[in-house]
């Protein structure tokens, strides 16, 4: 089987500095995948680049079978990225942001209110504003809107950031069952233990090269 | 295509009516500009009558810049912009939302100045097909120019102080069209009114042609 994420020889610039400097990384279907690595490793462009949103500018990159420079719409549309913004608009309502993401991911309405109960982001606050919620409720938010659109890749930049011990326990709840229903995930988290205690395997990078790969963890 | 840009219009719309910047913030901006014109020129109510055309159009030409960047500014707060870009709605939609929303907005800012100008400077809206017709054809090019150079503009950390820069010798052409338009329609000039709506036309045509070629190329560099 292809795997879902296909990295050869990788490079991505920001600015002029080579944030990817020739990144080999192949991701199977219903793997978790840990980006462990310092600062500035390159974690979130890596992310970035599997969402199409920093070009690949040398080497090969596909996701899902497309590649990233040619079907970058279509990648889109079967990926869920949260990354350390949540894409919210303040003055819209909980319910239409999730509505919003899914309707113009092509996705079914019909998902949306269940998956803000699953968030714990429905009942009163279902008709509140983002801009009047905390920053872990505005992360529930986020995750609503991406588990509503039942991406096939899920790339998760730093999850458990802003969310409290129970919506901690819940995101990983919902990766190790979105990954049951053939879901890929890829994440970055400084929180090792936790992360790790998740992932399959750990993908270490460091100065936008790949350090150490297949690191199986012992379940 | 024509349904991502209803669902990015709706979207746009909603934002508006919750927040309220338009009803709060830019129209009381606009009808500010036409009460200042009438300090400045009161001596002499001859000479507002005379521009009204002019100063209606000054007034919608400044008050588009501020929902242009109105428009841009909702996406650029927590990323939401990576959210357009991630969703894989069509560029061409997205950019048709964004016009369509900042034209209606137009739309009804005009309403409330040319209401206006009738009530401060004692204007005679004659001709209404004519104005209209103007109206019709400047706010779409307004707003299809306006949502080409906010895109342009949207990444950069200057985007506030840069969009009047980019955006209002651009749409000079419209300022001079739909005033020499509107001159016709209320009596105040004997030109050919028609011609220069045609022109606002083209001009609403070619802009509404390049934001929808081009617009998906300038909103992954934004």
């Amino acid at each position: 089987m292809a795997p879902v994420v296909r990295f050869r020889s990788a490079v991505a610039l920001l600015g002029r500095f080579p944030a990817l400097a020739g990144v080999d990384l192949d991701v199977g279907a219903g793997e978790i995948v840990l980006l462990q690595g310092a600062n500035g490793a390159g974690k979130t462009t890596l992310l970035r680049a599997c969402a199409g949103l920093v070009q690949v500018v040398s080497g090969q990159a596909e996701v899902l079978g497309h590649d990233l420079c040619r079907d970058r719409r279509t990648v889109r549309r079967s990926i869920g990225l949260l990354g350390h913004a949540g894409t919210l608009y303040d003055d819209l309502t909980v319910e239409d942001n999730v509505r919003f993401a899914v309707r113009a991911g092509g996705g079914d309405v019909a998902a949306v209110g269940p998956a803000m109960a699953q968030l714990g982001v429905d009942g009163r606050l279902r008709t509140t504003a983002v801009g009047r919620l905390s920053a872990g409720q505005r992360r529930r938010v986020a995750l609503a809107a991406v588990v509503a659109r039942s991406p096939a890749l899920w790339l998760l930049d730093e999850p458990h950031a802003g969310l409290d011990a129970e919506g901690r326990d819940l995101l990983d709840d919902l990766v190790r069952s979105a990954v049951r229903n053939g879901t890929t995930v890829v994440l970055a988290s400084h929180e090792a233990e936790r992360a790790s205690a998740l992932a399959g395997r750990t993908v270490v990078l460091g100065g936008g090269r790949v350090l150490v790969r297949e690191a199986a963890h012992v379940a | 295509m024509w349904r991502d840009a209803l669902l990015v219009a709706g979207k746009d719309l909603r934002i508006e009516a919750r927040s309220r910047v338009a009803t709060n913030q830019v129209a009381p901006f606009a009808v500010l500009i036409l009460i200042l014109f009438g300090f400045a020129l009161d001596p002499d109510r001859g000479v507002l009558g005379r521009a009204s055309a002019g100063l209606f159009w000054v007034a919608v030409l400044l008050s588009s810049l501020l929902a242009v960047q109105r428009s841009f500014a909702v996406e650029a707060g927590d990323g939401a912009a990576d959210g357009l870009r991630l969703s894989g709605l069509d560029p061409a939609g997205v950019f048709l939302g964004k016009a369509a929303a900042v034209a209606a907005q137009l739309a009804l800012l005009q309403v409330v100045l040319a209401f206006g100008i009738v009530v401060l400077y004692n204007a005679d809206l004659g001709g209404p097909v004519l104005l209209l017709a103007t109206c019709a054809a400047a706010t779409v090019g307004l707003a299809a120019a306006g949502t080409v150079y906010g895109v342009l503009a949207a990444g950069l950390r200057v985007r506030e102080t840069l969009l009047p820069l980019l955006l209002l010798p651009v749409v000079a052409p419209v300022l001079l069209s739909a005033t020499r338009a509107w001159e016709a329609g209320m009596g105040i000039s004997v030109d050919d009114g028609w011609r220069w709506a045609q022109l606002l036309a083209v001009f609403a045509v070619v802009y509404v042609t390049l934001g929808v070629l081009a617009f998906g190329a300038l909103l992954e560099e934004s």
